[in-house]
This record gives structure tokens, sequence and C-alpha cells, in this order.
């Protein structure tokens, strides 16, 4: 999914000042600031629920799907294949997973899950690798499909069991768990109510506690998957497939087997993100439409990433972090988040301004300024709106940082072997 | 004769195929599949069955050339499911609010429905012109955000009342109401059917008669030589996603002031994907979209009739995915045949006249 027309503009230097940050600095100093933010908000509005450990905990459920099928997308686009049929394949994993779950338990949905994505990315594949279909249009055709599979074989298989064809019986989940001590001693200090210290606290104590195995998979697919595509053998030439494909065929790489591969991979993921979805504590089961949208938005996750692991895993914990909040405190928290959002576009566009970007300071700046006028003149988010604040927080990040994002060059066009010969 | 082959085979060998995958997946189960399509076929004579396959493919086809305004210039606009949701409940509000004389009543809130779905396009628009965000990702995060508004504003806080446990708009008064016909028992046709055949025309007539659809069609082909050809690409854009927004607009008019007179929370939706789907199956031609929407109602309608024989009803859902799924990669074997084929013509006259035989490898 190119999120960016590709311009033949000059390569950026990237040398132009000596001393860049590594990665994991810049994160820290990421999540430094977006913990900063939230305990001035905090304090300020006195929405104590933005930095609960319950809002937290909440977030990390709401995460998972997003984080796997974010991943769905990193492994397709980075062989150079969009896959928008995410949404379907999701859906397919999550009856594989409620039909392996409800005969084998829990770990059997995971394994189901997964094998019934794989199974839409192999569709995906055939018609957009073997056949050149437009990418876009097999990927919808899939996500009809997957829905109509699904119905049909819930339809079947779960209308003797639970009388409901929308609805499969209830699974057994796995078993949570808490880091301790870890989780108790911030528990404690986020009841001391110390302003930054306890936001903190409150903010990592969810991410410690109330865990189940597929939660600390998720999170453990982040950095396989960067290392996995960016430091091993395999996972260079499936970039290059994505770049320039016609270069990696001059050097022996099989394009189509890589892209194969990449694309079943990828819908295996987004299958485990059906299986979270079926194995979420709350909800133990196949239910129908409870995807709703998730597939796309982990798309869109993974492109305000800038189609890197690390960069998709803080799109999806935005997400799932604005989702909890709405769900547990509603519309109040929500207006505080819009507070929070126009602080963050001012310090975005004194960032860019330091680095001479004057148009995107502009933008950023502008946005901040509409952010707070919105802030000022309604007292509360209505409850209807909060619940889409995801979608809203999307398209205005993609807005203000979409020219600075870098797509694989050759993501979502046709390739046909012996090209270029 | 090849190009009649070259536009009918990809269908027919698609709907075969998807044929025989649900025949396989019938079996499996222990159903006949010929029980199943005799049940379907003979359901059209039946009911209200063959007016609702007309009433529904008209809609159908209105999502379908909204769906193609954009294919053309290869924007894919995801979002028309969002803009004819927005766009009906907004155009029920006012139809409800206002009491003109009929004929203008209709008119008044057909024209805001086509300028609220044009809106509601305008933004992914302006976002893909202005800030190179994709239009796919943009689009489908404003159908949620439709969601979200239509549920505000048929609220009781916004322009809601509570009629039995049902949320609804104002009724549109009868000077706002589409005359249809009525054929008694077997139902009735929405006079909006006619209006989506006179915009399919206009769809038709802008495409190959206008200097427009002339540069919409290049811009899509190759905006490179679109652009060098004086073609501004960034306004092509945004003229052919709120072109796109504003039919997508009209798609839940035809119900609206045919049948239910009011926006609910129950109205209809899931138009905008069967919208990419018939456009898929008609290769965004007028003709091509009418004759896959009249293919996609039949299935929707007929698969009613499945019930009563003991079929799962949901056959026809994967019954129209691997219809999408096998036409697009029909298109493409039979393209890549028609041009292979092509390529030997050529060869065959070229050594026919210069007389020597063709250089053999290259």
């Amino acid at each position: 999914m190119t999120a960016v027309e590709t311009k033949p503009a000059a390569p950026v230097p990237q040398a132009r000042n000596g001393r860049r940050l590594p990665g994991w600095a810049r994160a820290a100093i990421v999540v430094a600031i977006g913990v900063g933010i939230l305990a001035i908000t905090t304090t300020l509005t006195g929405q104590y629920q933005l930095t609960s450990s319950g809002t937290t905990q909440a977030a990390v459920r709401l995460l998972l799907p997003i984080l796997f099928a974010a991943l769905g997308g990193l492994w397709a686009e980075r062989s150079g294949v969009i896959n928008i049929g995410l949404e379907g394949m999701m859906i397919l994993g999550t009856w594989g997973a409620a039909w392996a779950g409800f005969y084998w338990g829990p770990w059997a949905a995971v394994i189901g899950g997964l094998v019934f994505g794989a199974l839409g990315g192999v569709l995906h594949a055939i018609a957009t690798v073997t056949f050149g279909v437009n990418h876009i249009v097999s990927g919808v055709a899939i996500t009809l499909l997957g829905m109509g599979i699904t119905q049909y074989l819930a339809q079947l298989i779960f209308v003797p069991l639970s009388r409901n064809p929308r609805q499969s019986p209830r699974i057994e989940g796995f078993e949570t768990f808490s880091i301790q001590p870890l989780a108790d001693w911030l528990a404690e200090l986020e009841g001391q109510q110390r302003v930054l210290l306890s936001d903190a606290a409150g903010l990592l104590g969810g991410v410690v506690s109330g865990l189940t195995p597929l939660v600390v998979l998720g999170f453990l697919f982040v950095p396989v998957s960067y290392y996995v595509l960016w430091r091993s053998r395999f996972g260079l030439r499936l970039r290059s497939c994505g770049e320039n494909p016609v270069a990696a065929a001059s050097l022996g790489v099989n394009v189509f087997t890589y892209k194969y591969l990449a694309v079943i991979i990828s819908g295996g993921f987004a299958g485990l993100g059906g299986a979270a979805l079926t194995l979420n504590p709350g909800q133990l089961g196949y239910l129908e439409g409870q995807t709703g949208g998730r597939g796309y938005i982990g798309l869109a996750a993974m492109i305000f990433g800038n189609w890197r692991p690390g960069g998709l895993l803080a799109g999806a914990a935005l997400f799932g972090y604005v989702d909890g909040v709405q769900l547990r405190a509603g519309g109040e928290a929500v207006h505080a988040l819009l507070y929070a959002t126009s602080i963050l576009a001012v310090i975005l566009a004194i960032f860019w301004a330091a680095r001479r970007h004057w148009r995107s300071a502009a933008v950023a700046l502008a946005a901040g300024l509409v952010v707070y006028a919105v802030y000022w003149v309604i007292p509360e988010v209505p409850r209807e709106f909060a619940s889409y604040a995801p979608q809203l927080v999307t398209l205005l990040v993609l807005a203000v940082a979409s020219q600075r994002l870098r797509p694989p060059a050759a993501v979502g066009l046709e390739y046909r072997r012996g090209e270029g010969d | 004769m090849t190009r009649i082959r070259t536009v009918l085979l990809p269908p027919v060998l698609a709907i075969v195929f998807a044929a025989l995958l649900c025949a396989v997946a019938l079996l499996i189960n222990g159903d006949s599949p010929l029980t199943a399509l005799r049940v379907m076929v003979t359901q059209v004579g039946e009911g209200t069955t063959a007016v609702d396959i007309i009433n529904t493919g008209a809609i159908y086809y209105v999502a379908g050339l909204a769906v193609a305004i954009g294919f053309q210039m290869k924007l894919f606009n995801i979002g028309v499911e969002g803009q004819f949701r927005l766009a009906a409940c907004v155009a029920a509000i006012a139809g409800g609010a206002l009491s003109l004389p009929p004929g203008l009543h209709t008119l008044v809130i057909i024209l805001v429905g086509a300028a609220v779905g044009a809106l509601w396009a305008s933004v992914p628009a302006l976002l893909k012109a202005y800030r190179g965000v994709h239009e796919v990702i943009s689009s489908i995060m404003m159908n949620f955000i439709a969601t979200g508004v239509i549920a505000y504003l048929i609220s009781t806080e916004g322009f809601g009342v509570l009629r039995g446990n049902n949320i609804s708009t104002d009724p549109i008064e009868p000077t706002g109401h589409f005359p249809g016909i009525s054929f008694g028992a077997s139902g009735t046709i929405f006079g909006f059917v006619f209006l989506a055949a006179a915009l399919g025309l206009a769809y038709g007539f802008m495409l190959n008669r206008t200097r427009f659809g002339f540069e919409l069609k290049a811009s899509g082909e190759s905006p490179t030589a679109a652009a060098a050809g004086g073609v501004d690409a960034r306004r092509m854009v945004i003229v052919a996603l709120l072109l796109s927004g504003a039919m997508a607009g009209l798609v839940g008019l035809p119900e609206l002031l045919g049948r239910d007179h009011a926006y609910t929370l129950t109205s209809p939706a899931g138009y905008g994907f069967t919208g990419i789907a018939v456009a898929l199956l008609g290769r965004n031609h007028p003709v091509g979209i009418a004759l896959g929407a009249l293919l996609w109602a039949f299935l929707d309608k007929s698969a009613l009739a499945l019930d009563n024989v003991g079929v799962p009803r949901e056959i026809v859902l994967i019954m129209q995915g691997s219809i999408v799924l096998s036409v697009v990669i029909a298109y493409e074997i039979v393209r890549r045949y028609e041009l292979a084929a092509e390529q030997r013509r050529v060869a065959a006259q070229l050594r026919a006249v210069t007389g020597v035989p063709a250089e053999v490898g290259s």
C-alpha cells in the first residue's frame, strides 16, 4: 500500500548531520516525549484514566490484532505485494481459530488461525504474483471471499453446536499472568499520585500485567521480523524483490518464490490477528463481524510506521491506546486526548522548524491550532465520535507525515519472469 | 470477432469457474448443486423477486458507476460505502425538514445527496492531491468516521426520533417521494431505476464524447503522457474523486425516496463494496456494469429460495467472492493471450512483407 506517490526527487543526502542517533535511542526519546505529554495532560485536565494501568491493559489487548495485521502488511509489502486482503485473511483466521480452539484448546486455536490466514495468503499470491492481477483488486476480492467462506462454514459447523450462525460456542482461552514483582511494585507507585512518576508507572504497569502467551508472541515477532528482514540473507533477498525485482532476479534471486513466501507469511500473521480476536479474554469465540476493519487499520499502522517493525509497533500502540481510552473512559477522556494532540503538534512543529522543514512545520502548527480550537469549543466529544478516534488520528497523522514516508520502491507493481532481459 | 471474444470470454469463464467451485462446496456438504440452481432460477418468477432484482440492480448499478469513475483514472474509491451512507442520512434529514412543491422537493434531496457524497470524497481527494496520501487508506478511514457521524446524526441528540424500538429521521413528506411503477402483488419498480439508466448513459457520454472523459482516461492510462499533453494531474485527481463521490451520494436514494422515506439505524449497508465488485465485473463499461449489477442482484435475491431446500444461503457469498477473484484473473489471462497472439500476427505480417525470416531470439 503506497501511501506516497513516489516522486523522482533527488535522493536526500543521509549524512546531513554526522551524529545520527541509533534507532533505540530515538524510540526511547519518542516514548519519553509521549509519556511526558500524557502526564502534562493528565495533570491539567484531571483525566486520570489516560495513564491508568487499566487503560494500558485494555490498550494491549486491542493493539494485538492490529499489530499482527500490521506485521502481515509489512512482510507482504517488503516483498513488493500490497496486501489489502489482510481483513479477509483475518476473518478466515477468526473462524479457523474458533474451530480449532473449540476442539483442541488455545494453542490449537493459534495454529488454526495461522493456517487459515495463510490459506488466504496463498490465494492472494496466486492472483498477484502468478497472474499479475492488480494487488488492491485482488485484496478486495479476497476480503469478500473470506467473508463468504467464513459465513458458510459458520453456518455448517457452528449452528449445530451453538444454535447461532453468527457465533461459535465459547472456547477455552489462555491463562493470564503478570510479570512479578514488577507489576505489583508499579501498581503501588501508581497509587501514590506523583506527577509523571505515577503516570509512567501506570502506563508501564498495564503492559506487564494481565498478559497472555499470544501477547508475548506478538511483541516478540516485532524484533524477530526486524532481525529476519534486515539482518538475514533471506530477508535482504525478500526486500530486494520489493525494491527492484529485476535487479534481484539478475543476481539469481527467485523473485516468485520469495514473493510467494512473503505473502503466505503475511496471511499467516493476519490469521494470527484473527486468532488474537477469537482468544480475547473478554469475548472468547468467533463472532460475525468481529474484525471490524482491523485489517485495514493494521495496514494504516504499518504505513505510518514507515514500513518498519518498530514504527508499526508504535502505530499499533497508538491505535490500541486511543481505543482503550475511549472504551474505558469515553468522550471526556478523548476530549483530553485532543489537548494532548495539540501539544504534540506544536512539539512537532518546533522539531521541523529546527530542521528547516518550513512547510511541514507550518502544517503541523496549523493542525495543532485546529485541534486546540476544537478542544476549546466543544465541552465533550460525543460518544459516537469517540469510538472512531483512532481512525481520525490516522487521517491526521497521514496528512502531517505522509511526505516523509518511503514505501518499498516496487510495491504494487507487476513483475513477470524474464522482465529486463 | 477477437474483440467480442476478449470482452465476453473472461466473465463467462469466471462465472463458470465460480459455479463449479460452489458445486464442489455443495457436494462436499451433501447437497445437490442442480437443485440449488433450479430453485434459484424458478425463484425469479415468484412473488416480488423479479422487481426486487431490478430495483436492487439499479442500486448496484449506481454504486458500480461511482467506483468506475475512479477506476477510469486508476483511482480506487473504496470509500463509496461511507459516502453513500452519509449522503443518504443527510439527504433524509434535509428531505424531512423541508416542505417544497413536488418535483422540486425530490430534486433538492437528490442534489443534497450528491453534494454530501462529493464532500465526503473531497477529504481523500485533497489528501491525495496535496499530501500524497493513498486514497484507499484515507477513504477506508472516512468510512469508519462516516459510521460515527451517522450514529450521531440520527441519535436523539441529533435529528433522530424514536419510533418503536428503532431510531429514524423525520419521514419525508409525499412531495419528496420519487414515484414508482406499481405491479400490484409483484411489487413496485422504483422510479429511480430510470434515473440510474440515465446516469449510465451520461457516464458513457462523458467518457467517450467529452474532453473531460478523454483527459480522465488519458490520466489513467499514463499520467506522464497526460501531463505532457497539458492535463493537470492534481486537478484531475480531485475532480475524478469528487465526481465519484457525488455519484456515490445517489446510491442510497432509490430506497430512501421509493420505499423507506426515512433513514434508520437499520438502513442497508454494504453497497459500496458491491459497487467495487460490479465495476470490476463490467470492466468499467456502462453496459458491462449493468449486466454485472443484474447478476449480483439475481444472486442476492434468489438466494432466499435456497433456505426452502435446506441449502445454506451463504453459498451465494462464496459464489460472489469467487466470481470477483476469478474474473480479474480471467481478464489478465485473456489479456496476456491476446498480446501474445498479436505479437505473432505482427511477426507473420512482417515476414510476409519483407520476405525474409524474422530474426529468431534477441
